[in-house]
């Protein structure tokens, strides 16, 4: 098993719908730049935080944990038979907190000042912490992604006439980073596990300052904790989808033998967080709010029902042994942890001057689905140049 | 201090958390003894909204002549700050006596211990020493978390605007009152509903007040303990849950939010444990994995290891 970039086709139907959904975002985000938030979104003075913050932002980070679980998985505990995942992983993640960033670009009023935190600092704001965190650890991704770019294009830089006095320099450049990247590369990988353990737990702590105003099912000092694990959770869940959705679209074999075992690994996960979760609710003693069957009591009760499905899902063998098993059981823990970021931001969000219950409006909703299109555009194209998914030699020889 | 009990054990088990849980905050800032406040009086309160005026026209917002502000029909629905307004007056219907409505001014609190500037992740935020809580345009990136921090709802955001929108709550008149002058609203107020003071010297006025006229006071100074304290208090004759004050917790407005930021970062103590750690581990795993590769090449050496 090596990793080559894949030969197809790049427009499909499935891509040009893709495409319409990434403009149709594109027309609100020029609005929202143009004439401000408030003209796209339905945030006002009373829910300051909305879908891009909820889904955008904290769900994405969420959902990019892939990264950092399987480099710890393939790269610090060396599991040699999980390498094939670490690099889709590695670019999910790289897409994922690339697009984190540019959602909190688009959130914040004065996106011109996203630098300031670097250099003005909080050490008591939790959002400082998740904004250094995640700017370091977009970096770190960016250096781990160098490798396939150095083994893709070194001997191989060519480009177009009027810069092809480039190439010798390019080349160059590209094999030195490969000679510094290689020896040195062990330290970002830690960096990168190091950091996603800080801020996703961090993402947590966000909302804690929020106190009376957040719903007590949500409420709690667990909150980094519950972060954390329900991010450890949907690491493996995601990688397994996304290989699916990869194998299926580029009509190739999936990845079964590594994908079953990686699917053997989340339940014990998943009831680690379901204990903390539900140890919780007693401790808390929060049950008296799910017994009273309101949209809130429901919305917990949703997501928790999600993550039970799931765990009992992974339990059976010829679930994680089948691709559909495979696919149905990772969807519902993406679901599980979409939905608990959802209510954590949003749903608990109720303070006590309410008058009206937010809701997205077109524009936020058509913003964040163009730009999941354009990230799953983005990953398209990145594996179609760049070695990022492993196949059988005789596949790749064949293709070629 | 069960839920702090639960927390530490907890945080203990995946991080080391715990580690420096204890460790003071850093908005824990040395406040003035003579820092400063007001108190809100709703029984003396006429609801003339002359304050509201005063207010617009001292923060040069756009504000009408005094006379419109007189016109109560505004009663009629309850008011928040927005965009062009940093306080305003509400009517509530007055239980002990229906034809003598009460009047509410609303504003910042002025946290003793606010949340906004814990939050904020640039600092823009500051607790001053003389007691305001002060906002800095020029740190400001707009994230709006001081609104989602804030227990009293209070700070304001242009939404209207693509480029320099503000947050906008009372600043306490710090630039009047650098010039020696009162906050504009107290200024104005014809009826002493407000009274500016030491804050420690306000407290024992409202203890006095509601204490020697006890039929027209209910036992409560508002803000006087509420989040950890307030530079503005109220006293009122009605339950402040009527007069739609946010009932609210006597634990500092932050809560444990700080606690669990400076356990997680004790002095950077936890990541550089983790980050060795993982650097142990990943040096064992490879040193296990190339002996299993030395001995599955038909390494002979027959050295320990392999098994």
């Amino acid at each position: 098993m090596i990793p080559a970039p894949v030969k197809h086709k790049f427009l499909t139907p499935g891509v040009f719908v893709l495409i319409i959904i990434a403009l149709n975002g594109l027309v609100f985000l020029a609005l929202r730049f143009i004439f401000g938030i408030g003209s796209v979104t339905n945030l006002d003075d009373v829910t300051p935080w909305g879908l891009w913050i909820g889904v955008d932002v904290a769900a994405g980070v969420a959902l990019a944990a892939g990264g950092f679980t399987s480099a710890a998985l393939g790269h610090v505990m060396h599991r040699e038979e999980y390498k094939i995942i670490v690099r889709p992983a590695l670019l999910t993640a790289m897409l994922g907190y690339t697009f984190v960033a540019f959602a909190v670009f688009t959130d914040i009023g004065r996106f011109y000042y996203i630098w300031h935190p670097l250099i003005m600092w909080n050490g008591n704001s939790a959002l400082f912490e998740v904004g250094i965190c995640v700017m370091i650890y977009l970096t770190v991704l960016y250096i781990e992604f160098l490798p396939l770019v150095t083994e893709r294009f070194v001997g191989r830089v060519n480009l177009p006439d009027t810069f092809a006095f480039l190439n010798r320099p390019i080349d160059k450049t590209l094999r030195y980073l490969d000679s510094r990247l290689s020896i040195t590369m062990f330290i970002f990988i830690i960096a990168g596990v190091v950091l996603s353990t800080l801020h996703q737990s961090s993402l947590g702590t966000l909302m804690i300052i929020a106190g009376q105003k957040m719903h007590p099912l949500w409420q709690t000092p667990i909150l980094p904790l519950l972060f954390l694990l329900s991010a450890i959770a949907v690491g493996f869940p995601m990688v397994i989808f996304e290989s699916l959705i990869a194998s299926r679209s580029f009509k190739m074999k999936p990845e079964m033998h590594v994908l079953s075992r990686l699917g053997g690994m989340i339940s014990p996960i998943i009831g680690i967080y379901l204990a903390f979760k539900i140890g919780d609710v007693f401790i808390r003693e929060t049950f008296k709010y799910i017994l009273v069957f309101d949209s809130t009591s429901w919305m917990f009760i949703s997501e928790m029902g999600l993550m039970f499905a799931a765990f009992f899902l992974f339990l059976s063998r010829k679930i994680t042994n089948s691709p559909l098993g495979l696919f149905i059981a990772s969807s519902l823990v993406i679901a599980g942890v979409l939905l608990n970021r959802i209510n954590n931001f949003i749903v608990a969000y109720q303070p006590y001057y309410n008058p009206v219950r937010y809701f997205p409006s077109v524009g936020e909703i058509s913003v964040t689905l163009g730009c999941i299109a354009l990230l799953v555009l983005a990953y398209r194209a990145v594996v179609m140049i760049f070695p990022v998914i492993s196949r059988e030699k005789r596949d790749i020889i064949k293709n070629i | 201090m069960k839920r702090r009990d639960f927390f530490k054990t907890a945080a203990a088990g995946v991080s080391i958390a715990a580690l420096g849980s204890g460790k003071a905050a850093g908005s824990d800032k040395k406040l003035s003894e003579d820092r400063v406040g007001v108190l809100v009086d709703t029984n003396a309160c006429v609801g003339c909204r002359h304050c509201e005026w005063a207010c617009k026209t001292a923060h040069q917002l756009p504000a009408s002549d005094l006379e419109n502000f007189n016109d109560s029909s505004v009663f009629s629905e309850y008011r928040r700050m927005d965009a062009g307004s940093l306080t305003v007056v509400n009517e509530f219907e007055n239980e002990e006596n229906k034809l003598l409505p009460v009047h509410v001014k609303i504003q910042c609190m002025h946290c003793e211990r606010p949340a906004c500037v814990s939050a904020c992740i640039v600092g823009a935020f500051e607790k001053r020493e003389d007691g305001a809580v002060v906002w800095d345009s020029g740190k400001c990136i707009g994230c709006r978390y001081c609104m989602v921090a804030c227990p009293f709802q209070i700070p304001t955001y242009d939404y209207d605007k693509a480029i320099q929108p503000m947050i906008r709550k009372c600043d306490f008149c710090v630039e009047r009152r650098d010039n020696g002058m009162l906050p504009a609203c107290v200024d104005i107020c014809p009826n002493e509903a407000l009274i500016f003071g030491k804050r420690e010297e306000l407290v024992r006025i409202a203890r006095q007040k509601v204490k020697r006229k006890s039929d027209a006071y209910i036992n409560h100074i508002y803000g006087e303990s509420e989040v950890g304290g307030t530079s503005w208090m109220y006293i009122s004759g009605n339950d402040f849950g009527k007069l739609r004050m946010p009932p609210l917790a006597l634990n500092p407005a932050p809560g444990i939010s700080e606690s669990i930021q400076h356990g997680i970062f004790a002095y950077f103590v936890p990541p550089v444990t983790l980050y060795a750690l993982l650097g142990v581990m990943m040096w064992v795993t490879k040193r296990r994995k190339d002996e299993i590769n030395n001995n599955g090449n038909g390494n002979q050496d027959g050295k320990e290891g392999g098994k």
